[in-house]
């Protein structure tokens, strides 16, 4: 397969980006929310026009009356969503829980699918325990009581967890923290006796919450998939977030990108554009360069996830580190070359580097990624 | 099972039944590559065997019309065929100037002639081809060109002098920048191709840093060239030029390589990996050694159906130059002392030592990275004076 968009493919993107530069834009979304110091951070109008759209349900089969599309659709709305900054629960919700709740029962998905295809839910995943991504140690623990399971323990960066009506969980039912085996994922309703979330506001102005968990009981209706079983979907929903949040990471480092691009071609100082000096032009060019080659990376992963290939794991946590990498020098070149405005918060381009650095962390960062890359090609 | 499918198959079958074992390793360096020509000695009969099996089928230039001695592969058939031969580790049958940089420019400018009579003698590897662009004067500066082809009717009289042309002393013709009108820069530049055994052409190499010779000092001294050995018109061939140019660019960044030797992590294992900060260095070059792979993959696809932007072979050329140097910088830390060997038996002759230097010259030949970067900066990124 090509690596480039279907035709279908790029008259969604013209549709995404056409839709979030004129609904989901920094001074409509981010800025409005963060400004009135919104608990969601994000807003619900426009999480229903994501529904309106059919972007909620792109990860959704079609017999769940989603969209059945791939991981490449998914990415190509959320490069619109990281190039306009947009808050949304799209990540969170469509694209995590949603592929979680692939693996779930008639029930469950009966549950709760509808409320995401309407843009009337929104869907947490809870997974980290301490300040670093480590999905290889699950500690929470979920006891069998009956028929039914008590979950304890406590969740670290759970992104939109605040404003969720599910929170997807990785608990351990058996072996030890580090086991591959022994996981199983649960669906949490927000509501939920011995829950408790607690909202954290983070530097991009975007809501992550401390989850936890106190013997809250559930039945076995929760569960996701199978029991000491969830090892398989966790590595699933955690692919789908890694891929996305890099497509997410292109689009951020294009936005930056763009935006210093055309201030070089309009600050003057010592009588001339500053773009014309070479020192700024060999850096953008370098940075072009990134930016291309960690797009490539990015669809290269997508393409691999959405054919089942052996190959995905690896190239998506190629894809995470190269678009983090490229991302980061995105909006560190893009403060340095505004000079003195990039500093001030009524520039944008500083908005950009706080998201950035949310997102480099988000489900694993350079380091994390290389060391997988290392790993997996086995040194 | 679809077109592309039974093609994969029939492919695959083929390279099964084709390629001989000891062509399924990657070449140890340039020298062990099959660079074809009159005089060239095959290395073993293996090598001869897999490049007429090949070019019987138009397998060496895939892509290329049937007339021309091609298989006439489409963008996504190629891409098959490039994907098994990467899967059997299988390295190319031929390797040529003439393939990768002079073939695509007559494909586009040549005369149905020139295409018919040269394109065939590079498929089948009977013809080698050196580049005369550089001179000592003019390096980056390219256009600065001086040697001079003087017009005598019927033919062009050639005097000047090219530098680092690579397997000056090893090709069979040249394809050759020459100036045909002095009040003229750009458009007083002819590409004229001709035979280096022509009566005039002398060629020294040129002792690099790595010890080897690839490139030469070659020398025109009244050299006659028939005026019907032009690639497209007199005083255009600065146009061509620049053509080639970005399949040059395109080569050297190695785009559409093989994935097994884009990585150094693995490789560098079987030595010991006990310093963990050289891990991490890899592990690092890895990440972006694979990203490199799909951005050639999508690069490959892009131009194939003219979605690439005009001047990408330049970033191509940039990313991909920078890359192997840092690969084999790489290469070097994790070989030791054993990789400082530069004349026994067991460091092939200081094969790692040689590389290493001879990458020194990939962000230099074919336009350095100062100079890709400009491009980029002035034709990608339109900024301005540049």
């Amino acid at each position: 397969m090509p690596l480039y968009h279907t035709e279908d493919q790029a008259m969604l993107a013209d549709t995404a980006r056409q839709f979030m530069a004129d609904e989901g834009n920094i001074a409509k979304q981010l800025r409005h929310y963060r400004d009135m110091n919104c608990k969601d951070g994000f807003g619900h109008a426009l999480w229903k026009q994501f529904a309106e759209l059919g972007f909620t349900g792109i990860l959704v089969a079609e017999a769940d009356g989603g969209l059945g599309m791939g991981h490449v659709e998914a990415g190509i709305v959320l490069e619109e969503v990281g190039r306009n900054l947009t808050p949304s629960p799209f990540l969170t919700s469509s694209v995590m829980a949603a592929t979680a709740l692939g693996a779930a029962s008639d029930e469950l998905r009966g549950r709760y699918l509808p409320g995401l295809l309407a843009g009337d839910s929104v869907f947490a995943v809870a997974i980290d325990e301490g300040p670093k991504h480590r999905p290889e140690r699950i500690a929470t623990k979920a006891e069998r009581a009956g028929n039914d399971f008590k979950l304890s323990g406590a969740k670290t960066f759970v992104v939109q967890g605040g404003s969720a009506d599910m929170l997807v969980v990785a608990a351990r039912t058996a072996g030890s923290d580090e086991d591959d085996a022994g996981i199983t994922l649960f669906a949490v309703p927000r509501d939920a006796a011995g829950l408790s979330v607690e909202n954290a506001r983070l530097v991009d102005s975007s809501q992550a919450a401390h989850v936890k968990l106190d013997g809250v009981q559930l039945d076995a209706d929760a569960v996701i998939g199978e029991v000491d079983g969830g090892r398989e979907v966790l590595n699933r929903v955690v692919r789908a977030g890694r891929v996305g949040a890099a497509a997410e990471s292109v689009g951020v480092a294009q936005g930056s990108f763009d935006m210093t691009t055309t201030y070089l071609k309009q600050r003057k100082q010592f009588g001339k554009l500053i773009g014309e000096f070479q020192a700024l032009q060999h850096r953008a060019a370098h940075l072009y360069s990134e930016l291309e080659i960690a797009r490539a990376t990015v669809i290269k992963a997508q393409q691999l996830l959405d054919a089942g290939s052996d190959k995905a794991d690896l190239m998506v946590s190629v894809a995470k580190a190269k678009a983090g990498k490229a991302a980061g020098l995105a909006v560190k070149e893009g403060v340095q070359m505004h000079g003195g405005i990039g500093m001030t918060d009524e520039y944008d381009i500083g908005l950009y580097m706080k998201r950035d650095r949310a997102l480099a962390e988000f489900m694993g960062d350079l380091y994390y990624h290389a060391d997988r890359v290392a790993k997996l090609s086995g040194y | 099972m679809s077109d592309l499918e039974a093609f994969r198959a029939e492919i695959r079958a083929w390279l099964e039944e084709n390629c001989p074992p000891e062509m399924r390793e990657p070449p140890r360096d340039e020298d062990d590559m099959c660079w074809g020509g009159r005089n060239f000695q095959f290395k073993n009969e293996a090598q001869k065997l897999w490049l007429e099996r090949c070019a019987a089928k138009g397998y060496t230039v895939p892509e290329w019309p049937t007339p021309y001695g091609g298989a006439g592969l489409s963008p996504a058939q190629a891409k098959v065929w490039r994907e098994e031969m990467n899967r059997l580790g299988a390295r190319p049958p031929l390797s040529s100037f003439g393939i990768w940089m002079l073939g695509p420019a007559l494909l586009k400018f040549g005369t149905e002639e020139q295409k018919v009579h040269y394109l065939n003698q590079i498929a089948r590897g009977e013809i080698r081809w050196c580049q005369g662009y550089s001179e000592p004067g003019s390096g980056s500066d390219l256009v600065s060109l001086q040697t001079f082809g003087e017009d005598k009717g019927d033919h062009w009289v050639v005097n000047g002098q090219k530098i680092w042309t690579s397997y000056a002393n090893k090709a069979d013709w040249i394809f050759c920048l020459v100036r045909t009108d002095k009040a003229n820069k750009y458009q007083g530049i002819s590409f004229l191709l001709f035979d280096m055994a022509s009566p005039g052409v002398s060629t020294k190499p040129i002792l690099l840093i790595s010890g080897n010779s690839p490139f030469c000092e070659t020398f025109f001294d009244n050299v006659a060239v028939p005026k019907h050995q032009i690639v497209g018109e007199v005083g255009r061939g600065w146009d061509v030029a620049k053509y080639l140019l970005g399949h040059e660019r395109e080569m050297i960044s190695g785009a559409g390589g093989n994935d097994r030797l884009n990585t150094i992590g693995a490789f560098a294992k079987r030595n010991g990996l006990e310093d963990p900060l050289l891990r991490a260095e890899l592990a690092m070059f890895d990440v972006d050694a694979l990203a490199f792979s799909a951005m050639g993959e999508k690069f490959l696809d892009e131009i194939k159906v003219g979605k690439a932007h005009p001047a990408q072979p330049n970033m191509m050329k940039y990313a991909g130059t920078e890359l192997n140097k840092r690969r084999h910088e790489l290469l070097m830390a994790a070989g030791g002392s054993a990789a400082l060997e530069w004349e026994s038996e067991s460091s092939n002759h200081g094969g790692k030592a040689r590389s290493w230097l001879r990458t020194k010259a990939n962000s230099i030949e074919g336009g350095t990275s100062e100079v890709m970067l400009n491009v980029i900066s002035k034709r990608i990124l339109d900024l301005p004076g540049a």
